[in-house]
Order: C-alpha cells, then structure tokens, then sequence
C-alpha cells in the first residue's frame, strides 16, 4: 500500500471561469497531521467540498487509499472513512449532545430505515456514545440540547460526532476558529489524541496551532500551492512571507 | 434518554395519561357528535398528520398531496363498486397506490429543494388531476358515486354508521401510530438530523435523498389511506379531493395545528373541518374568504399553532 493515504491529480475547480482551486497536487502521507493553510479566499474550504464530493471539479482526479474516487457521492465517500467537518459549527441543534453521538453511531447498527422499530433500540449506543463524549470533555452535557452549549463545546461534540464514524482521515475546517486561547488548548489538545492511528488534514489559521500540531504543511494561495513542507521550511519561504505580509491571517497567527 | 422538563412531569403534559385520555375521547364522541362530521375530521386529521411527516419531519413542503388522498379516494371507490372487494381491501388498496404514486413523485422531485420541490410536485399533481376529470372510469366532475360500504372482513355492515365510525377510528388510530412510531424510531432520528444540517448528515454517510424518499412514500401512503376511508364514509370519491385547493388545505391544516408537533396537524385538520363546516351555511363562499385569514393570522402572529403555541405557554409556565 502507498504511503500515501489521499493524493489529488491536477484538481481543478472553476466558478463561471474563476478558479477558486486550479492544479492542486496534494499528498497527504498516512499518520500525518497536515496543515492546509493560505490567506482568505485562498481557495481551502472549495477543496475540502471537491476531497469531500460536496462539489464536483473541473479537472483533475482524487485518489484515496489508491482508489480512484473523484466521482463518488459524498455520503459514500464519508462511510469509505474519509470524514469532514465544516468551517461554521455543523451540529443538530435541537437534538440533545448524546442523540448528536447517537447519529454518527447509527449507521452501523444497520437499521437507519427501520421506520418500524421503536427509537428505544437505539440505547445500545448510549455506552458507546458517553465514552466518545467523555473523550471529549462533554459528558456532563449529555442530555442538553445542543443548541444552548457554548461555541467551544459545539466544536468538541463536531469531533465526537466524526470520531462516531472511526474515520481512516478526518478533514477539519479551521477547528480553532472564533475560540479563546482556553478553547484553543483544549482542540489542540484533543485533535492530537485523536491522530493516533488515523491522519488529519486541517485549515488553520493560527499558525502557532500549526506549528505545534503538524507534521507538514501546503500553503494554497489564489487556489495553487505555493509550497510544501515542514513548518521551518515554510515559514522561511520568501515567497510565502510575502502572501502573508500585510494580511490579517499573519496578524491572527501571532496571537 | 430524554430531558425530562418540569413542563413535562405535568400530569396532562404525561404523553400517556395524554393520549389514554384522547383516545377514550375518540371511543365516546359518537354519542355526543354526529358520527358523520366526526368521521369526517377523522380523515382530515390523518391527511394532516401524514403531511406533516413529510413537512414537519422531513421539511419538505409537498405542494401535491392532494394527488396521493384523491387518487386513493377512486382506487377504493372502484375497487369496492366494480370489483366488489371487502372496504378493508379497498382501503388497502388505495393506500398500496399512493404510496407507490408517491415513490414516482419523490423519485422525479427530491433532487430538488425549496420551491423548485414544491413546484414539482403540484405539476405532478396537476397532472393526475386533468388524467381523473378525462378518464370515463372516475365519473369526470361527478366524481365517482354510488360507492357501497360493504361488510367489514365480509362481516359487519358499514351501512350502519356506529360501525362505520369504529372502523375509521381505527384506522386513524393505526394511521396515527404509524406516523408516531416512525417519527419516534432510527429512521426518524435520521430523518430530523436530515432536517436540522442536511450537509453534517451527508458527512456521516447518510444517502439523504434515500430517507426523504422513504419519508414521502410513507407520508403518500396514509395520505391515501385517509382518502380511501373518506371514500368509504361518503360513498363518494370526489373531484374536489385532487384538486390543488386541497394541496393547500392541508398546508393550512398542518401550520394551524403546529408544524412539526405530533398532535397539532389533528387539531388542525379537526379545526378546519369544523370551521367549513359551520360557516358552510351561514356565509356561504366567504368561507374562502376566512380560511386565508386564518392562514395569514396563522403565519403572522402564532407561527407555531395551536399545540405549538400551548406547548410553549406550559413549557413557561413549568418553568416558573
Ligand atoms: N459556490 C461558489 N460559487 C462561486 N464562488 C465560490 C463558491 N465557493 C467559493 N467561491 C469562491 O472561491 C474562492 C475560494 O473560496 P474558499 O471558501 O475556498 O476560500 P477559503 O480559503 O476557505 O477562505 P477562508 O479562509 O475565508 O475560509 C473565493 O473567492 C470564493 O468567493
Ligand atoms: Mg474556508
């Protein structure tokens, strides 16, 4: 098997002529934490939705675990064990944190469509579900509706939710963002724990996250890589610190 | 694993102390209203419930469902008048092809969302429409008359209306136990994930189109089994009941009782059947007239409905 777990071809991704991702040619070794980072509009969240086939591209092919998967449906693609999260919180507000779990254990029990079965068949799960949610400092939460949590602790059971799937590689959009330094810690933290066995691919904008979390990193900008590397090979490209000088991320990342 | 409220530990609030009480309520009621109208709400109410599965459990707005309680209306009617089938089979018959009706029209629709879904399904309902008023089978504009009520398993007579309106009853209660029991099973909590963050249930790997489409053949189903039993009460299949006035009768039904409550669709179907039918004699085509008011009042000032509405005054008042 390729060392290789995620490999793109030339991807390409056009909006009425503009490309928003043109010849993005990623390799994402398995086991790493990989950074994707880039100034505002770089072009990071279009290809998260092309890796993950919430949109189509232009051109170009995606490679995961060495099979050809560029035009599979999404929900296929996540259940072959490639698993996003989203750049704005995606919880099920009005469901409790624990049915949240629930929902991402689900699938396996095989009875997704029984429209028969009384819900109460779903407690086999709770087990499962509170040591996903103790894993992520939330199991005190269990029985309150999401919706009322706090930013930070949506962003938590996003990871719980995901973790439900035991994903081979999980993609997360900017999992820090809008955080306090508190909050930032605690992600970190728990992103590091749960890269053990798996590989990660994250946008970040805060690049002392990034830093001390990833093993490398691809820098995109106005949808082309710029370059690839470690942190210290990155952070001393010229070429690099000049997308970066004068923009806001920059000024972010020294926070 | 609920959150039990204070609202909720509320004796009337007890889901079954609630519903032992409705359902003495609908085993008494023939004996104080006349079974007829009652019969009548029966129907609406189950129309309703069933819509709202699709609407307020799966937020897809319907604009067809008329097509599913009509067609099964004249499925049953000729079934029962030219086949001569017990009203059993007939009403089974009518709900196997509406749901199968509402497998093609969520096939051909649930790609779409919004308005673009909705519109869909009213042409497709049009459709079955203009194919009702030409085919010579379903009697035109006349509808199909002279439906018999037949005998029960071939045993109980339907022509005596206490036994017709046991036999609706029970289909409104196994209908509303279908609709309750897949709101409240793994396809159902899908179904909401779905409707809360579509895009986090296709992350999960959920094929969302697959549980929308279940979803709208379930909700065609029992709408046609409503229409079927209609048939049965009134021996009449009626044009009126494929119309696109009735698509949005049940919209109004659902939004006024309470979108996505279990019981509030029944109140809202129970209350419009009441209103049309008091005000049918006294002012004559102003009903039209009031329903929209009613519908704009509805949406302006209590968007949650009537249970909605009482819902959320008892949640308040448990809080205090
Ligand atoms: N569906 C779309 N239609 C048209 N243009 C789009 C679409 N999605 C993204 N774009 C454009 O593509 C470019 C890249 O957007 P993208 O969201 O991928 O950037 P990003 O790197 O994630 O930025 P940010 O750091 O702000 O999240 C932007 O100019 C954006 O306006
Ligand atoms: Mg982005």
């Amino acid at each position: 098997m390729s060392d290789f777990i995620l490999e793109t071809v030339d991807l390409t991704k056009e909006f009425k002529g503009f490309a928003a991702v043109s010849d993005v040619n990623l390799k994402i070794r398995r086991g790493h934490i990989h950074a994707l980072i880039g100034p505002n509009g770089a072009g990071k969240t279009t290809v998260f939705n092309l890796l993950t086939k919430f949109l189509p591209p232009t051109r170009g092919t995606i490679r995961f675990e060495g099979k050809d998967i560029t035009h599979e449906a999404p929900a296929a693609t996540a259940r072959r064990g490639l698993v996003r999260s989203f750049q704005i919180s995606a919880t099920f507000p009005h469901l409790t944190v624990m049915e949240n779990v629930r929902i991402g254990l689900q699938r396996k029990l095989g009875t997704a469509f029984h429209f028969w079965r009384s819900d109460k068949s779903l407690d086999v799960l709770n087990d499962r579900a509170m040591a996903l949610l103790e894993d992520v400092d939330l199991a005190g939460f269990a029985d309150t509706v999401t919706g009322e949590m706090p930013y930070g602790r949506k962003r938590a059971l996003e990871i719980a939710t995901t973790l439900a799937l035991e994903p081979t590689m999980m993609l997360l959009d900017e999992p820090t963002q809008g955080m306090g330094q508190e909050d930032i810690a605690r992600v970190v933290d728990l992103i590091r724990k749960v890269s053990a066995n798996r590989t990660i691919l994250m946008v970040e904008h805060n690049l002392s996250v990034v830093a001390n979390l990833c093993d490398r990193i691809t820098v995109l900008q106005r949808g082309s890589m710029l370059a690839e590397g470690s942190y210290d090979e990155v952070s001393k490209n010229p070429q690099v610190l000049e997308a970066y000088v004068g923009s806001d991320d920059m000024a972010d990342a020294h926070h | 694993m609920r959150p039990t409220t204070l609202a909720s530990q509320s004796a009337l609030l007890n889901p079954a102390v609630l519903y032992t009480t409705l359902l003495v309520l609908g085993l008494v009621a023939p004996f104080t209203l006349y079974p007829t109208f009652l019969m009548k709400v029966l129907c609406f109410a189950l129309f309703a419930s069933a819509f709202n599965l699709l609407l307020g459990f799966a937020g897809l707005l319907s604009f067809g469902h008329a097509a599913f309680l009509g067609s099964a209306g004249y499925v049953c009617g000729l079934m029962m008048r030219d086949v001569g089938v017990t009203p059993e089979l007939g009403i089974l018959a009518g709900t196997v092809v509406a749901g199968l009706m509402g497998w093609l029209f969520g096939t051909l629709a649930i790609r779409r969302t919004g308005i673009y879904f909705a519109m869909i399904t009213l042409a497709l309902a049009q459709m079955v429409y203009f194919l009702v008023l030409q085919i010579k089978a379903t009697g035109g504009e006349d509808g199909l008359q002279g439906v018999p009520r037949g005998h029960l398993f071939g045993l109980i007579d339907l022509s005596n209306n206490m036994a017709m309106y046991y036999t609706v009853y029970a289909v409104f209660c196994l209908g509303f136990f279908i609709i309750y029991r897949t709101i409240h099973s793994p396809f159902g909590q899908i179904l909401k994930a779905i409707r809360e963050n579509e895009p986090r249930a296709i992350s999960l790997g959920y094929d969302v189109d697959k549980f929308k489409l279940l979803a709208f053949a379930i909700s065609a189903a029992l709408s046609g089994t409503a229409g079927a039993t209609k048939t049965l009460v009134f021996q009449l299949a009626s044009l009126s009941d494929v119309h696109w006035h009735m698509s949005g009768e049940v919209v109004l039904m659902t939004l006024l009782g309470g979108l996505g409550t279990i019981l509030g669709p029944a109140v809202g179907g129970a209350t419009i059947v009441t209103i049309e039918n008091q005000l049918a004699e006294s002012v004559g085509s102003w009903v039209t007239v009031i329903m929209g008011a009613i519908f704009v009042a509805c949406v302006l000032l209590f968007r949650r409905g009537i249970v909605g509405e009482i819902q959320a005054l008892l949640k308040r008042a448990g809080m205090q």
